[in-house]
């Protein structure tokens, strides 16, 4: 078995338009720039993948990742807990214009919903939430003598992720605080796309240390100079 | 000796309440300096949202590394026995009750202990993050804010009046004037600014203020 992949074009092949997709990161640490931007270059050509929903704790920043993949108008919905960050004016300007839509999701049930996704859970309790504005229609229930609102698993198409080591069976590692949602979505999405720092062999990484083990990986591509998110956006690249 | 408290002074006064070893959530923004001011002695452990417990402060300019960063999205730097986990794990330490302290902001505060600090109404874009989390199983949830708003409306009300980000869940409020605890639904105050009386204090807050025998002097160093 080997997962890996030798150019974007087959690494992001069955990415369609209107599907799900899930893309780790929080703001900059764990963005999987290379393959948001492969994406976009394929959309720019062939005018595909289109109306995504993206599933992300953020909704882009700058004009890079992200930001750039809704202001090249590929994103229909935005399913994340915070839309606001540093330059927000991507998502901002297409909100406040209705050409996009938003789910608002607590960042805690945000990552819950996933990993429930991604574990064959489909609804759970959480008093996140209980008593506000986002727990409307939502179902309640008392356990406890506490309140609890139930929440949803959240699957998706498809999850870009950004990993430090990969093996060629998929094992993963992250660097610093990058993993954030990536292991979750690595196992809620039915295609797990990789872009992992360096690919090395089976038995390479100590299997103490693995982090996403590669049955959730569908596929790897090494990129080993990527980028990161928030470098290019204080070098003040836009990504076009 | 001002009138109030600087931003930085509440902050010195929540951290004093820190126990040494604690677990500590802060807020973006305004909170995250309580975590300059622990008392000597004391360490407390940082939690942030986004995966990491037992950080410490910024790196110096031009050592940051984008990988390592805050709910804020700052730049920080690790303390010897930090740990990395991923998100649904951090969240299992915010509800799942292990957290001993989360220190946040405020918009508004109901003596009920209700709590609106996510949205200042319909316009503009909604953002939520972890406050709706955090204000939940955290062994004490406290708030830090100046007592007013900017044009001089309490903040401390008998019901919030902005959408909630949770009901019940504040203990104790440490303002620009006053150290507030809410107990049975109602704000009991323990500390003061030694130079303001109770009416005065009073007639800048929404809801009616527990007198207890005894109220301390809300006192802060020069920052």
């Amino acid at each position: 078995m080997d997962k890996t992949v030798p150019d974007f074009a087959t690494a992001l092949a069955g990415i369609e338009d209107g599907m799900s997709l899930m893309v780790g990161g929080f703001g900059g640490s764990g963005a999987p720039i290379e393959l948001i931007h492969a994406l976009i270059d394929r959309f720019k050509a062939t005018g595909s993948p289109k109306g995504l929903t993206l599933i992300n704790n953020n909704a882009g920043n700058g004009r890079v990742g992200l930001a750039a993949m809704i202001d090249a108008g590929m994103v229909a919905k935005m399913i994340c807990s915070f839309p606001r960050s540093a330059d927000p004016r991507a998502f901002t300007e297409k909100y406040l214009a209705g050409e996009i839509g938003l789910e608002i999701v607590p960042q805690g049930t945000l990552a819950e919903r996933i990993r429930a996704g991604g574990a064959g859970i489909p609804a759970f309790y959480t008093p996140a939430s209980y008593g506000t504005d986002v727990a409307e229609g939502k179902p309640v229930a008392e356990f406890d003598g506490k309140h609890y609102v139930q929440e949803r698993w959240l699957k998706a198409d498809a999850a870009l992720i950004k990993a430090e080591l990969a093996d060629r069976l998929g094992n993963l590692t992250y660097r610093k605080a990058a993993r954030n949602f990536s292991p979750l979505m690595a196992a809620a999405a039915k295609l797990t796309i990789v872009q992992a720092s360096r690919i090395v062999e089976p038995g390479e990484i100590d299997p103490e240390i693995v982090v996403t083990p590669g049955i959730f990986v569908t596929r790897i591509i090494e990129i080993a100079d990527a980028k990161q998110e928030e470098a290019l956006m204080r070098e003040g690249v836009a990504y076009s | 000796m001002s009138t109030k408290l600087s931003n930085a002074q509440i902050a010195w006064r929540a951290a004093q309440d820190i126990e040494d070893g604690a677990y500590v959530n802060l807020g973006i923004g305004f909170p995250e300096m309580v975590a300059k001011f622990q008392p000597p002695g004391r360490q407390a452990i940082f939690h942030t949202e986004n995966g990491v417990l037992n950080f410490g402060e910024a790196p110096p300019e031009g050592e940051e590394d984008w990988d390592l960063i805050n709910a804020g999205k700052k730049a920080i730097t690790l303390k010897p026995g930090a740990a990395f986990f991923h998100h649904a794990d951090s969240f299992a330490m915010v509800r799942g009750g292990h957290l001993d302290v989360a220190i946040l902001g405020a918009y508004e505060v109901a003596e009920n202990g209700d709590l609106a600090n996510w949205s200042t109404g319909p316009k503009g874009v909604p953002a939520v993050g972890g406050a709706m989390d955090l204000v939940h199983g955290a062994k004490r949830v406290a708030v830090i804010t100046d007592h007013v708003t900017k044009d001089g409306r309490p903040k401390l009300l008998k019901a919030c009046t902005l959408p909630l980000t949770g009901i019940g869940c504040v203990t104790r409020v440490y303002t620009s004037l006053a150290v507030i605890d809410i107990e049975n639904a109602r704000f009991v105050l323990r500390e003061k600014l030694p130079g303001m009386s109770v009416d005065e204090l009073q007639s800048v807050t929404g809801a009616e203020l527990v007198l207890p025998d005894t109220i301390g002097d809300l006192v802060a160093p020069e920052l």
